[in-house]
Protein backbone atom coordinates (compact mmCIF):
# COMPACT_ATOMS: atom_id res chain seq x y z
CA UNK A 1 0.00 0.00 0.00
CA UNK A 2 1.27 3.84 -0.67
CA UNK A 3 1.99 5.89 2.03
CA UNK A 4 -1.27 8.08 0.55
CA UNK A 5 -3.31 5.17 1.33
CA UNK A 6 -2.03 4.55 4.61
CA UNK A 7 -2.13 8.10 5.60
CA UNK A 8 -6.07 8.13 4.74
CA UNK A 9 -6.80 4.41 6.72
CA UNK A 10 -4.99 5.85 10.10
CA UNK A 11 -7.40 8.85 9.66
CA UNK A 12 -10.56 6.94 9.06
CA UNK A 13 -9.32 4.97 11.76
CA UNK A 14 -8.56 8.22 14.05
CA UNK A 15 -11.83 9.69 12.87
CA UNK A 16 -13.57 6.43 14.19
CA UNK A 17 -12.23 6.54 17.15
CA UNK A 18 -12.96 10.23 18.06
CA UNK A 19 -16.50 9.85 17.40
CA UNK A 20 -16.82 6.63 19.54
CA UNK A 21 -15.48 8.09 22.18
CA UNK A 22 -17.43 11.39 22.02
CA UNK A 23 -14.30 13.68 21.88
CA UNK A 24 -15.66 15.37 18.14
CA UNK A 25 -18.36 17.10 20.75
CA UNK A 26 -17.45 20.59 22.21
CA UNK A 27 -19.60 20.26 24.94
CA UNK A 28 -18.63 16.81 25.90
CA UNK A 29 -14.54 18.26 26.15
CA UNK A 30 -15.64 21.36 27.91
CA UNK A 31 -17.30 19.00 30.57
CA UNK A 32 -14.22 17.25 31.43
CA UNK A 33 -12.46 20.61 31.48
CA UNK A 34 -15.28 22.05 34.10
CA UNK A 35 -13.47 20.53 37.02
CA UNK A 36 -15.13 23.27 39.03
CA UNK A 37 -18.00 21.40 38.71
CA UNK A 38 -17.46 18.12 40.24
CA UNK A 39 -17.25 20.42 44.04
CA UNK A 40 -20.78 21.34 43.44
CA UNK A 41 -23.66 18.47 44.39
CA UNK A 42 -25.63 18.61 41.38
CA UNK A 43 -23.22 18.36 38.51
CA UNK A 44 -21.17 15.31 38.28
CA UNK A 45 -17.81 15.82 36.57
CA UNK A 46 -17.54 14.06 33.14
CA UNK A 47 -14.09 12.51 32.47
CA UNK A 48 -13.98 10.50 30.24
CA UNK A 49 -11.53 12.02 28.09
CA UNK A 50 -8.88 10.61 30.93
CA UNK A 51 -10.50 7.06 29.71
CA UNK A 52 -10.01 8.42 26.14
CA UNK A 53 -6.16 9.23 26.43
CA UNK A 54 -5.71 6.13 28.92
CA UNK A 55 -6.83 3.45 25.88
CA UNK A 56 -4.98 5.16 23.81
CA UNK A 57 -1.69 5.47 25.34
CA UNK A 58 -1.88 1.87 27.21
CA UNK A 59 -2.47 0.17 23.08
CA UNK A 60 0.05 2.49 21.84
CA UNK A 61 2.77 2.62 24.45
CA UNK A 62 3.93 -1.02 24.18
CA UNK A 63 4.41 -0.72 20.52
CA UNK A 64 6.22 2.13 21.03
CA UNK A 65 8.64 0.54 23.27
CA UNK A 66 9.39 -2.63 21.55
CA UNK A 67 9.91 -0.71 17.55
CA UNK A 68 11.62 1.93 19.18
CA UNK A 69 15.11 0.87 18.02
CA UNK A 70 13.76 0.49 14.01
CA UNK A 71 14.89 2.07 11.97
CA UNK A 72 12.82 1.73 9.25
CA UNK A 73 9.11 1.52 8.67
CA UNK A 74 7.16 -1.12 7.59
CA UNK A 75 6.27 0.50 3.97
CA UNK A 76 10.53 1.27 3.83
CA UNK A 77 10.20 4.91 5.16
CA UNK A 78 12.67 6.16 7.51
CA UNK A 79 11.56 6.17 10.93
CA UNK A 80 11.59 9.80 12.47
CA UNK A 81 11.06 10.13 15.65
CA UNK A 82 11.48 13.51 17.21
CA UNK A 83 14.31 14.02 19.44
CA UNK A 84 14.60 15.07 22.62
CA UNK A 85 12.45 18.38 23.53
CA UNK A 86 13.88 20.55 25.74
CA UNK A 87 11.17 21.84 28.43
CA UNK A 88 11.86 25.48 27.52
CA UNK A 89 10.01 28.62 27.15
CA UNK A 90 8.39 27.69 23.63
CA UNK A 91 7.29 24.40 25.32
CA UNK A 92 5.66 26.10 28.21
CA UNK A 93 4.23 28.92 26.83
CA UNK A 94 3.08 27.15 23.84
CA UNK A 95 1.34 24.39 25.69
CA UNK A 96 -0.73 27.32 27.91
CA UNK A 97 -1.61 29.32 24.99
CA UNK A 98 -2.51 25.79 23.99
CA UNK A 99 -4.98 25.09 26.99
CA UNK A 100 -6.52 28.59 26.50
CA UNK A 101 -7.72 27.75 23.28
CA UNK A 102 -9.09 24.21 23.85
CA UNK A 103 -10.62 25.72 27.23
CA UNK A 104 -12.40 28.30 25.21
CA UNK A 105 -14.10 26.25 22.69
CA UNK A 106 -13.67 22.86 23.82
CA UNK A 107 -11.83 21.73 20.21
CA UNK A 108 -8.64 20.64 20.05
CA UNK A 109 -6.90 19.67 15.83
CA UNK A 110 -8.20 16.17 15.89
CA UNK A 111 -11.87 16.73 16.82
CA UNK A 112 -11.69 20.05 15.18
CA UNK A 113 -11.16 18.25 11.79
CA UNK A 114 -13.67 15.62 12.65
CA UNK A 115 -16.23 18.32 12.99
CA UNK A 116 -16.29 19.15 9.46
CA UNK A 117 -18.26 15.86 9.12
CA UNK A 118 -21.39 17.42 10.67
CA UNK A 119 -21.65 20.35 8.36
CA UNK A 120 -21.77 23.51 10.70
CA UNK A 121 -20.35 26.25 9.09
CA UNK A 122 -18.53 27.64 12.44
CA UNK A 123 -16.23 24.78 12.18
CA UNK A 124 -14.87 26.09 9.38
CA UNK A 125 -14.27 28.86 10.66
CA UNK A 126 -12.43 27.63 13.63
CA UNK A 127 -10.06 25.37 11.51
CA UNK A 128 -9.13 28.88 9.30
CA UNK A 129 -8.68 30.60 12.38
CA UNK A 130 -6.56 27.70 13.66
CA UNK A 131 -4.46 27.68 10.46
CA UNK A 132 -3.73 31.17 10.83
CA UNK A 133 -2.51 30.53 14.05
CA UNK A 134 -0.03 27.86 12.53
CA UNK A 135 0.97 30.14 9.62
CA UNK A 136 1.70 33.12 12.39
CA UNK A 137 3.89 30.68 14.24
CA UNK A 138 5.87 29.79 11.50
CA UNK A 139 6.82 33.03 10.02
CA UNK A 140 7.03 34.82 13.80
CA UNK A 141 8.83 32.03 15.05
CA UNK A 142 11.60 29.80 13.70
CA UNK B 1 -22.94 19.02 30.55
CA UNK B 2 -22.44 15.49 29.64
CA UNK B 3 -22.26 12.31 31.43
CA UNK B 4 -19.74 10.29 32.20
CA UNK B 5 -19.24 7.44 29.79
CA UNK B 6 -16.10 5.49 30.46
CA UNK B 7 -17.03 2.49 28.23
CA UNK B 8 -17.01 4.13 24.43
CA UNK B 9 -14.52 6.65 25.71
CA UNK B 10 -12.11 3.50 26.44
CA UNK B 11 -13.60 1.97 22.84
CA UNK B 12 -12.67 5.18 21.08
CA UNK B 13 -9.41 5.33 23.11
CA UNK B 14 -8.20 2.11 21.88
CA UNK B 15 -9.11 2.49 18.53
CA UNK B 16 -7.56 5.74 18.54
CA UNK B 17 -4.28 4.12 19.93
CA UNK B 18 -4.39 1.32 17.18
CA UNK B 19 -4.59 4.06 14.70
CA UNK B 20 -1.55 5.56 15.83
CA UNK B 21 0.44 2.17 15.88
CA UNK B 22 -0.65 1.40 12.35
CA UNK B 23 0.44 4.83 10.81
CA UNK B 24 3.61 4.68 13.09
CA UNK B 25 4.25 0.94 12.05
CA UNK B 26 3.62 1.64 8.68
CA UNK B 27 5.21 5.35 7.98
CA UNK B 28 7.53 5.87 10.75
CA UNK B 29 5.99 8.77 11.71
CA UNK B 30 3.86 9.75 14.72
CA UNK B 31 -0.07 10.97 14.21
CA UNK B 32 0.30 13.96 15.52
CA UNK B 33 -2.51 15.97 14.50
CA UNK B 34 -1.31 19.51 14.87
CA UNK B 35 2.06 18.71 13.55
CA UNK B 36 -0.11 16.75 9.87
CA UNK B 37 -2.70 19.46 10.09
CA UNK B 38 0.90 22.11 9.91
CA UNK B 39 2.44 20.10 7.34
CA UNK B 40 -0.83 19.85 5.06
CA UNK B 41 -1.34 23.34 4.80
CA UNK B 42 2.82 24.18 4.03
CA UNK B 43 4.83 23.73 1.07
CA UNK B 44 6.27 20.10 3.06
CA UNK B 45 7.77 17.20 2.30
CA UNK B 46 5.14 14.91 3.47
CA UNK B 47 2.09 17.60 2.19
CA UNK B 48 0.07 15.03 0.18
CA UNK B 49 0.16 12.25 2.56
CA UNK B 50 -0.70 14.30 5.24
CA UNK B 51 -3.36 15.73 3.38
CA UNK B 52 -5.22 12.07 2.82
CA UNK B 53 -4.55 11.60 6.71
CA UNK B 54 -6.57 14.80 7.26
CA UNK B 55 -9.62 13.77 4.53
CA UNK B 56 -9.63 10.10 6.26
CA UNK B 57 -10.31 12.20 9.90
CA UNK B 58 -13.58 13.06 8.05
CA UNK B 59 -13.98 10.39 6.41
CA UNK B 60 -14.02 8.27 9.27
CA UNK B 61 -16.88 10.32 10.97
CA UNK B 62 -18.76 10.29 7.61
CA UNK B 63 -18.61 6.19 7.30
CA UNK B 64 -19.65 5.90 11.44
CA UNK B 65 -22.71 8.02 10.87
CA UNK B 66 -24.04 6.73 8.07
CA UNK B 67 -22.62 2.96 7.52
CA UNK B 68 -21.63 1.80 10.50
CA UNK B 69 -24.14 2.94 12.71
CA UNK B 70 -27.03 5.16 10.92
CA UNK B 71 -29.02 4.67 13.98
CA UNK B 72 -26.87 6.63 16.53
CA UNK B 73 -27.30 10.71 16.44
CA UNK B 74 -24.86 12.72 16.28
CA UNK B 75 -23.93 14.67 19.24
CA UNK B 76 -22.60 18.32 18.64
CA UNK B 77 -22.95 21.14 20.78
CA UNK B 78 -20.75 24.15 20.40
CA UNK B 79 -20.57 27.73 21.24
CA UNK B 80 -22.37 30.32 19.16
CA UNK B 81 -19.76 32.49 19.95
CA UNK B 82 -17.55 33.95 16.84
CA UNK B 83 -15.28 35.98 18.92
CA UNK B 84 -14.28 32.83 21.15
CA UNK B 85 -14.50 30.33 17.66
CA UNK B 86 -11.90 32.70 16.40
CA UNK B 87 -10.01 33.22 19.28
CA UNK B 88 -9.91 29.57 20.72
CA UNK B 89 -8.74 28.43 16.61
CA UNK B 90 -6.13 31.52 16.92
CA UNK B 91 -4.59 30.22 20.16
CA UNK B 92 -5.09 26.09 19.18
CA UNK B 93 -3.18 26.70 15.85
CA UNK B 94 -0.46 28.94 17.66
CA UNK B 95 0.06 27.38 20.77
CA UNK B 96 0.11 23.53 19.28
CA UNK B 97 2.80 24.56 17.04
CA UNK B 98 5.17 26.71 19.33
CA UNK B 99 4.54 23.89 22.12
CA UNK B 100 5.49 21.32 19.92
CA UNK B 101 2.28 19.46 19.83
CA UNK B 102 -1.52 18.84 20.63
CA UNK B 103 -3.14 16.26 22.86
CA UNK B 104 -2.72 13.51 20.55
CA UNK B 105 1.23 14.50 19.36
CA UNK B 106 2.28 15.53 23.25
CA UNK B 107 -0.61 13.53 25.21
CA UNK B 108 -0.83 10.20 23.35
CA UNK B 109 2.41 9.34 21.35
CA UNK B 110 4.59 11.63 23.85
CA UNK B 111 3.12 9.95 26.66
CA UNK B 112 2.86 6.31 24.82
CA UNK B 113 6.49 7.13 24.65
CA UNK B 114 7.49 8.21 28.00
CA UNK B 115 8.43 11.33 26.70
CA UNK B 116 8.91 14.12 30.18
CA UNK B 117 8.54 16.91 27.59
CA UNK B 118 5.56 15.67 26.67
CA UNK B 119 3.88 14.53 29.94
CA UNK B 120 4.69 18.29 31.05
CA UNK B 121 3.06 19.63 28.07
CA UNK B 122 -0.02 17.75 28.68
CA UNK B 123 -0.03 18.78 32.39
CA UNK B 124 0.14 22.26 31.39
CA UNK B 125 -2.17 22.36 28.80
CA UNK B 126 -4.83 20.62 30.86
CA UNK B 127 -4.32 22.90 33.20
CA UNK B 128 -4.27 25.95 30.93
CA UNK B 129 -8.00 24.65 29.92
CA UNK B 130 -9.38 23.60 33.16
CA UNK B 131 -8.35 27.30 34.76
CA UNK B 132 -9.95 28.98 31.31
CA UNK B 133 -13.45 27.12 31.75
CA UNK B 134 -13.33 28.09 35.20
CA UNK B 135 -12.78 31.80 34.50
CA UNK B 136 -15.25 31.88 31.60
CA UNK B 137 -18.22 29.95 34.44
CA UNK B 138 -16.92 32.97 36.83
CA UNK B 139 -18.18 35.63 33.90
CA UNK B 140 -21.64 33.23 33.43
CA UNK B 141 -20.29 31.60 29.97
CA UNK B 142 -21.14 28.07 30.12
CA UNK B 143 -21.35 26.55 26.35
Amino acid sequence: MSDKLISLLSGIIFGIGLVISGMTNPEKVLSFLSISHSWSAEYKWDYSLIFVMGGAIITAAPFFYFLKNKEVSSLGLKISLPAKQDIDKKLVIGASLFGVGWGLVGFCPGPAISAIAVFDPIVIVFLVSMAVGVLVKQNIIK
Amino acid sequence: MTDFTPYSALVGGIIIGLSVVFYFFTTGRLAGISGIFENAITNSVNRFSNLFFLLGLVVGPLLYYNVIAPKVSIAFNITDSYTLIILGGLLVGFGTRLGGGCTSGHGICGIGRLSTSSIIATVIFVATGMLTVTILQQFGIYL
